[in-house]
């Protein structure tokens, strides 16, 4: 049984991190003694060492919290407007079949290419950012409301309406509580699309917060506080990926 | 609700409904680029943009950097691929690896890879080595997981006739592994293609002197905007075509199908 041995269950994920903390051990001697070039790769104690500088004299915790609003507004955005389009696509269904395979289409297409154009629209400013996560994690809640919707039940409906329930009720008290877990997924995998373009749109621009920070210290060469930062920024969207993931196993039933 | 006695919908219908939609937006737009609401090289004219259109078309330039483009796309394509097929082969393979590993690779998949590329230009340059670097490590994620995911799921019984049959290694790779989960390794590889064309062509708006991305925001720069909205009617006709026909290749369409 898994309870007997749970030294056992944890063997391969401290192999794992052994593993990365030999590589980077290795990383280390190889720049000390110069076989990989020390302005290239910096040295992964120097990387370490430069975390309390960077978080210090580049005001990481307003940058974060910039970028945190930006990501927090289009998350609101994608999920108010995302889930009342997947509704009325549900609810219409010429609309839906007429529409259902452009935002697929949406999904896979590369919208962050449209940057530009909302530079120019929004200015060098936040909307551009948050438009960019907007337009970005908007077609998969779409899809996923949808699809939320029309997976519920046939005998949950057939007992509301043996309850004499209104179709505004059935939608209400059946329908929608039983499509949330889905919708969720949806919401979870936009916010992911969201803050990936938000952070990216930040770099490219040169504007906000966390993006900016890369973009900042890279033009200034600061080696060392580059790739700090970027271990920041994906230590950020691993704990983002780790708290969601952990939200929707809740709202999510195992199946 | 939807009621279970609503008549049916006919595919005529769809489609008329789908024209008057584009008719709708596209009315939309020229109202709005006349009206003078927006300026008026924000929202150009639908004709302006039409010409620019056929004007980028029809010009030699913009195919030279599509070539370019469409280079460093494959070769990052082919880089990224091979590796995360490779990584994928063994992380599916063997549950310890899978167990230790694949951990790094399922939550480093979704950070923006975009922010790596000031690393790419340190180590590559800024050629275009470092756009086809983006490109690769854009793709390696995706198909890595999804063959890691696929191998997985391959049939046991498959894996028993092979070794019954005393298949060698490659054997068993050419004839049992890689048949069995095509359409993992395919849906993968679309992502991949996906997030390395992105990949690719943000690195080459964000510092480059050639390729489609560089035209884009140099569009962006002289505000020849409808210079840039044609530029990004074909660069989406094209990633969506491509995505549609490596699915369409691999087969993808006919698993849903039932």
């Amino acid at each position: 049984m898994s309870a007997a041995n749970p030294g056992a269950r944890h063997f391969p994920l401290l192999v794992g991190m052994g593993a990365l903390s030999a590589f980077f051990a290795g990383i280390e001697i190889l720049v000390r003694i110069d076989v990989i070039n020390r302005f290239i790769v910096p040295m992964p104690s120097q990387v370490i060492a430069s975390f309390e500088r960077v978080i210090v004299e580049e005001d990481v915790v307003a940058r974060f919290w910039l970028t945190f609003q930006e990501a927090f507004i289009a998350g609101a955005m994608i999920a108010i407007v995302g889930i009342s389009l997947g509704i009325l696509l549900y609810r219409v269904e010429i609309l839906r079949r007429a529409t259902e395979t452009w935002v697929a289409a949406m999904a896979s297409a590369p919208t962050v290419l449209i940057y530009p154009l909302f530079l120019v629209i929004f200015g060098r400013s936040m909307w551009t950012i948050v438009m960019m996560g907007f337009v970005a994690g908007l077609p998969p809640v779409i899809l996923k409301t949808i699809e939320g919707l029309a997976g519920t039940r046939r005998v949950l409906i057939e007992v509301g309406r043996s309850f004499n329930l209104t179709a505004r009720q059935i939608f209400t008290k059946i329908m929608l509580p039983s499509a949330l877990p889905t919708i969720f997924v949806g919401v979870r995998l936009g916010l992911i699309f969201t803050l990936i373009n938000v952070v990216g749109v930040e770099f490219l621009i040169n504007f906000g917060g966390l993006g900016q920070l890369i973009n900042d210290l890279a033009e200034r060469y600061d080696l060392a506080g580059t790739y700090a930062s970027i271990a920041f920024v994906i230590l950020v969207s691993v704990f983002f990926f780790v708290v969601t993931e952990w939200v929707e196993k809740c709202l999510v039933p195992e199946r | 609700m939807k009621g279970g006695a609503a008549p049916a919908i006919s595919a005529a219908e769809v489609r008329r409904l789908r024209i008057v939609i584009v008719l709708v937006v596209l009315a939309a737009w020229e109202l709005v680029a006349r009206s003078g609401l927006l300026y008026r090289d924000v929202v150009p004219a639908l004709p302006t943009i039409a010409r620019a259109l056929y004007a980028l078309l029809a010009g030699g330039e913009f195919y030279w950097h599509l070539g370019v483009t469409a280079g460093e796309v494959a070769a990052g394509m082919t880089i990224g691929g091979i590796g995360g097929l490779a990584v994928g082969l063994l992380l599916g393979a063997n549950r310890f690896l899978s167990e230790a590993f694949e951990r790094f690779l399922y939550y480093l998949g979704p950070t923006p890879k975009i922010i790596f590329f000031p690393i790419m230009i340190m180590w590559f340059g800024v050629g275009v080595s470092s756009k086809i670097a983006m490109g690769a490590l854009s793709c390696f994620f995706p198909v890595a997981l999804s063959t890691a995911a696929g191998m997985r799921q391959i049939d046991r019984v498959l894996i028993r006739v092979g070794h019954s049959f005393r298949a060698n290694a490659w054997q068993m790779a050419t004839k049992v592994y890689l048949p069995a989960m095509r359409h993992p390794v395919i849906n993968g590889v679309r992502l991949g293609l996906g997030v390395a064309i992105i990949g690719t062509l943000l690195a080459e708006t964000k510092l480059s002197n050639r390729g489609v991305g560089f035209l884009v925001i140099q569009a962006y720069s002289l505000f020849d905007m409808p210079r840039m909205y044609a530029m990004l009617i074909v660069l989406f006709v094209v990633a969506i075509g491509v995505n549609a026909l490596v699915g369409r290749l691999g087969g993808l369409d006919a698993i849903k199908r039932p």
